[in-house]
């Protein structure tokens, strides 16, 4: 499902380079390999939990490749850990939240252009609107850059089939499209919310196709296809950008895993299904492609998965490293300014936890 | 009270670019109460403007406003249809400053027209105050008069932290004067009357009534004083305490429901301050646990001049057992 006007030049101009292909090879191998490891470390007790996208890496390593940093802002859930691998976050300051260290993550949301992580599903779709409204109203007052973005900002905002189901994205939609304001919704339908598969959740055939019902251009994609997903997100960044308004993506995936590493996938579906559902892994679907059109050869995947150990291996001591929050940041940082109830609390908390 | 908000809204507006008001029929038509009346001719409709009619979406579009460097003024046109968007009020507006290590502030100024009082139906007449103050992360206040609106709205939106703004929808049409230049401080709560046997403490429109409680026990030798409360979260417990000291006997009124209400709350203070000097346990008239019954029973179920004289009553006379 097509809907979107070709757009002639800009950010979805050129296909992707050499260069580009290998680097997003790259990404994808170090997400993989970060994924799988983060299932063994709450395995270990390193953390407590974790949410994994095994098989959504060529959706979310995609959409995070078209995100330009110095300009747009990123929503994700708690299942983005590729975007934000891609967008150059600090690893172990979002991995963080998976150890339970604090809720949204470590990491700098202004710096990174990721706001915090997001537990509600469809809760950060809305806030993408208000944030990309902001862009239009800077960009008419000509903002110099005060306002974060300068004005020529888009908001790009993940969510899943599941979260589809949830009011506040039908609302975000048709805010977003009566002010077109500069959005991309970036839907990975992984197939499960948790435990319902896609056509118990989804009514209409698709999430894409109630776009229409907003007027507003929708994009079905094969999300297990790196370069499709980049060469869709390039061209909803580059509508979106030029003032036309949302966009809609939706990346057809599957989450061969867990929906989280308490869940147990063998209650609702069975290995057989998971097989036949997943179609080709996407990372070993791209590395036959860059082998076939010669850009890939055997040193450069060990190099990419060498490189992905590494980096591994130093997330991992980083994260093991990483201490628990002095517990005056609890009151610290509820407010901007804080009231004297929570200073007394937080008086009544330190003379009482130094007995301890 | 309506033009006093509306003048503070204009020259918020005036004062800081970044500040926008949005919601529900607050553009063209100024809003149904007319508190936004005018501004969006005068400012832009840039700077004031309609949105779908979607509370939730009002609200997380604040969440993302506020993120991009805006002070969003929104308002959900009356308190019961807060209720569809307490998603993004509780969990994103009052969470964000906190999930995000303080890098992104929430200074969105909710105002919602709130509280009974004019016959209307239902959903739009509802006391939502210990629910929004039980809330980490949100402050909450209520003006009792105009020139209390003027000053509060204004210190309100100008704060870098998620303020609720319940407007006392019963006293809108009040009048009394607005002394822009000497507002006092704009925090904690005020004395409206002072007095010597008994402190009512009340907020938003309960103020005024029991003012007309203090003249009526006036005529019988009992001098009343009159504690607004003005913010809810944070509550001046030191205000509670300094007049509470004096008279030695307090009476908590309020609209909402007793159980779990904010009256038990500020008893609670009163008590923790003043248990040595009470001559009387925290009385509380309030509204009872029903659901915020149709025009024809609104006047049972507010508190009126009777039920709080009973109140007052109970207090004056109580003897240790």
């Amino acid at each position: 499902m097509d809907t979107l006007t070709p757009v002639a030049s800009g950010d979805a101009a050129g296909p992707l380079t050499p260069a580009q292909l290998r680097e997003l090879y790259s990404l994808m191998v170090a997400v993989r390999h970060l994924d799988t490891s983060a299932i063994a470390w709450q395995r270990q007790g390193i953390i407590p939990g974790y949410a994994p996208e095994f098989g959504q890496e060529a959706a979310q390593v995609g959409s995070g490749y078209a995100v330009d940093t110095g300009r747009d802002f990123v929503f994700p859930t708690y299942r983005e850990m590729g975007v934000a691998r891609t967008m150059g976050v600090d690893m172990v300051a979002y991995m963080s939240t998976h150890k339970a260290t604090w809720h949204g993550g470590l990491y700098d949301p202004l710096k990174s252009r990721l706001a915090p992580i997001q537990a509600v599903v469809a809760g950060s779709v809305l806030h993408a609107v208000g944030w990309a409204h902001g862009q239009t109203l800077a960009a008419a007052a000509g903002a110099d850059g005060a306002a974060a973005g300068g004005g020529s900002g888009v908001a790009l905002t993940y969510f899943g089939d599941g979260a589809s189901s949830q009011g506040d994205v039908h609302e975000a939609m048709n805010f977003a499209a009566v002010m077109k304001a500069p959005v991309v919704f970036f839907v990975q339908n992984n197939g499960w919310a948790i435990s319902v598969p896609t056509e118990r959740q989804v009514a209409g055939g698709s999430v894409a196709a109630r776009a229409a019902g907003y007027g507003m251009p929708a994009l079905q994609i094969d999300g297990d296809d790196v370069v499709a997903v980049v060469e869709a997100t390039r061209r909803a960044f580059a509508h979106a950008r030029a003032g036309n308004g949302p966009v809609l993506i939706e990346a057809m995936t599957y989450r061969r895993g867990p929906h989280s590493t308490s869940d147990d996938p063998g209650r609702y579906r069975s290995l057989d299904e998971e097989r036949d559902g997943a179609g080709a892994d996407p990372l070993e679907r791209f590395r036959q492609r860059l082998l076939a059109d010669g850009i890939g050869d055997d040193e450069f995947f060990a190099g990419a998965l060498a490189a992905a150990r590494a980096e591994e291996e130093q997330i991992r001591t980083g994260l093991q490293a990483l201490e628990s929050r002095p517990g005056a940041e609890m009151f610290d940082l509820v407010f901007q300014e804080t009231t004297p109830a929570l200073q007394a609390q937080a008086a009544s908390w330190r003379e009482e936890s130094e007995h301890v | 009270m309506q033009q006093a908000l509306n003048r503070a809204l204009d020259e918020v507006l005036a004062e800081n670019p970044k500040a926008v008001i949005f919601g529900e029929d607050c553009g063209r038509l100024g809003g149904v109460f007319r508190i936004t009346d005018g501004l969006q001719a005068k400012h832009g409709e840039q700077r004031v403007f309609d949105t779908p009619l979607a509370e939730s979406g009002i609200l997380g579009m604040s969440v993302g406003l506020a993120m991009a460097g805006f002070h969003p003024i929104p308002e959900v046109q009356f308190d019961g249809f807060a209720y569809p968007a307490i998603n993004q009020i509780v969990c994103q507006i009052a969470r964000m400053n906190y999930r995000s290590r303080g890098t992104l502030p929430m200074p969105i100024t909710l105002r919602v027209p709130s509280f009974g009082g004019i016959r209307a139906p239902e959903h739009h007449g509802e006391s939502l105050e210990a629910l929004f103050a039980h809330v980490p992360g949100l402050k909450v206040v209520a003006p009792s008069n105009p020139h209390e609106a003027y000053h509060l709205l204004k210190y309100a939106a100008t704060r870098p932290d998620p303020v609720i703004f319940m407007e006392p929808k019963s006293r809108y049409w009040q009048k009394g004067d607005v002394a822009p230049e000497h507002g006092g401080s704009p925090t904690g709560a005020k004395v409206q009357r002072e007095g010597r046997h008994l402190t009512l403490v009340a907020w938003g429109a309960m103020v005024a009534r029991c003012l007309q409680v203090a003249e009526l026990a006036a005529e019988d030798g009992i001098d009343i004083e009159v504690l607004d409360l003005r913010w809810l979260k944070p509550i001046d417990a030191d205000a509670l305490a300094t007049s509470v000291r004096k008279t030695r006997r307090a009476v908590v009124v309020h609209e909402a429901p007793l159980t779990s209400g904010l009256g038990a709350e500020v008893a609670q203070l009163i008590t923790q301050s003043c248990f040595d000097t009470l001559k009387a346990p925290v009385e509380r008239v309030t509204g009872f646990d029903v659901p915020y019954p149709s025009g024809d029973l609104e006047d049972e179920y507010i508190p009126n001049i009777d039920r709080i004289l009973f109140g007052t009553q109970r207090v004056l006379e109580y003897r240790r057992g």
